[in-house]
């Protein structure tokens, strides 16, 4: 970080992540404990709860990991305000158990999932992906999760099943952004079946190995590293196979900045500003933005034949 | 060093500087955020707008208050607007863009919100060039017609404003709305609603 000055502060002087942090689970558990007592709640299912039997995969990079404070306190979340810092902010209000996931639509096997069974359906795995906002910033996030596919193939598309919604949590009393309609809420995304499909796309449920923060979009997300940020819609309830193409959120609120695709393109700028380099945080100067986001080789046959200037 | 101190203008050059010691503040202490050249440019932005309405307040208070003598301090309002506009366009230049100047002249002529808020720091450039005494007297009649383009400065400074933000338009409409007010009170009606105002104000004392 070229900003931050020298101080006086000595190495030595700093406490360590894992000391603080343990401080923080202390508190956190107290207040668990607190709260499951009158509540009944099961008191392991918090941020910052370390997350059991997590596989490291191929998938990892050679970039340096964004700090954990930086994933969780910069974030884009309209649900909980459009200030970069009003979700770590606000998130707080946010229940994340009981939850559920209702998969309908198009399937042979709809269902209603519980989080907690979510969490076994597949084993976890941690996958160290290059996250490009639409906003001209990236991170690298250690995130965990499990390949979307697994939970598509449970459900057993029809052949009328061409595209797969994803719909958020809609509560303005846990959402405190909900209460100003600066998106039409619930905020819906989508991706076509084949999309979906692809082995890189995931539906994360931690971060750092650990549970995902609120603010992240706990308990469940996806995540889509090719495609621009907003595609990888947070806090799901609702999962829906259907056979057009779903209007999503940013579609609706401005059509023309942006597609259904979304893929990370640093040749289709967004109409108003360039979109070929990006600031890595933490880094001082901006990079090249890759094509698909630097997953080229494994996505770019999903488009194959597609113009990629129309259809952004 | 008392009569400093008494003087209101060194108060009103403190509070000014304010904004840009909080940035140093925030910088040393490793609070600018995640994206602490974000947070400068944005910061800087909004001073310079906040800078622009204060001094454009400067007219409507003196005709509500009846105080002639707050033109005084209409000068260095002005050019702390400007300072903090080349703050903003110094912070865009280096740390935003580290001098790709081929960049930043695809920027001006592609984006319109950097088009706009190009424009606006340019043209801000000669009115803090002929802010003194002299030029005023040299100037003469000129200089205020000269200096009726910060109607222009402040709009485009807005437009720039409404134009880059996604989808939240609040602060900019925030902005908006202040500027209108205040361009409004220097239409006639506006400047006989003032003085109804102020008379009201008068008989209440």
């Amino acid at each position: 970080m070229p900003l931050r000055p020298s101080c006086d502060i000595l190495p030595s002087e700093i406490t360590p992540p894992e000391i603080y942090r343990e401080r923080r689970r202390f508190m956190l558990g107290m207040g668990v404990l607190a709260a499951s007592a009158t509540l009944g709640v099961a008191p392991d299912v918090q941020a910052g709860t370390r997350l059991a039997g997590v596989r490291s995969s191929a998938y990892t990079l050679g970039d340096e990991k964004t700090p954990y404070k930086a994933v969780t306190t910069y974030n884009n979340f309209y649900e909980f305000g459009t200030g970069k810092s009003d979700p770590a902010d606000n998130a707080g209000s946010l229940i994340t158990r009981p939850w559920t996931v209702t998969v309908e639509g198009e399937v042979g096997k709809p269902g209603v999932y519980d989080i907690d069974s979510l969490l076994k359906l597949a084993p976890l795995e941690e996958r160290i992906y290059r996250m490009r906002c639409v906003e001209g910033w990236s991170m690298v996030i250690p995130w965990v999760g499990f390949p979307l596919s697994e939970l598509i193939r449970r459900a057993a598309p029809t052949g009328k099943a061409k595209y797969v919604e994803f719909v958020s949590l809609n509560d303005p009393r846990q959402m405190p952004g909900q209460r100003s309609g600066v998106l039409d809420w619930p905020y819906v995304e989508g991706l076509r079946l084949d999309e979906a499909m692809h082995p890189l796309a995931i539906l994360a449920v931690g971060l750092y190995g650990e549970v995902l923060p609120n603010q992240n979009g706990a308990p469940i997300r996806l995540v889509v590293p090719w495609k621009y940020g907003f595609k990888s819609a947070k806090s799901i309830v609702r999962i829906r196979f259907v056979e057009k193409q779903p209007l999503t959120a940013w579609m609706r609120a401005a059509p023309q900045e942006y597609g259904f695709y979304s893929n990370v393109n640093p040749q289709v700028d967004h109409p108003r500003w360039s979109q070929a380099k990006e600031r890595r945080i933490g880094e001082f100067l901006k990079r090249d933005t890759l094509m698909f986001n630097g997953y080229g080789a494994q996505v770019a046959q999903l488009y194959r034949g597609m113009d990629l200037q129309r259809l952004f | 060093m008392g009569a400093i101190l008494r003087n209101p203008k060194f108060w009103l050059f403190a509070v000014c500087l304010l904004p840009l010691a909080r940035l140093f503040v925030l910088g040393f202490t490793d609070e600018l955020g995640a994206n602490p050249i974000e947070f400068i440019t944005h910061s800087t932005g909004t001073w310079t707008l906040v800078g622009l309405l204060a001094t454009l307040s400067v007219t409507p208070l003196r005709r509500l208050t009846g105080r002639a003598d707050l033109i005084r301090y209409r000068r260095m309002l002005g050019l702390f607007a400007f300072f903090y506009a080349m703050l903003h366009f110094m912070t865009y230049l280096w740390l935003d863009q580290f001098f790709d100047l081929a960049g930043i002249a695809k920027d001006i002529v592609k984006r319109p919100f950097i088009t706009v808020g190009f424009a606006a720091c340019a043209l801000l450039i000669p009115l803090a060039a002929t802010s003194t005494h002299a030029m005023m007297r040299r100037l003469g009649r000129r200089w205020q017609q000269l200096h009726r383009l910060v109607y222009l400065i402040a709009s485009l400074g807005v437009i720039h404003y409404l134009w880059l933000v996604k989808k939240d338009l609040t602060q900019p409409l925030i902005f908006g709305t202040a500027l209108i007010l205040l361009l409004a009170m220097r239409l006639p009606w506006g400047q006989n609603a003032l003085h109804a105002v102020r008379n009201r104000l008068v008989l209440a004392r």
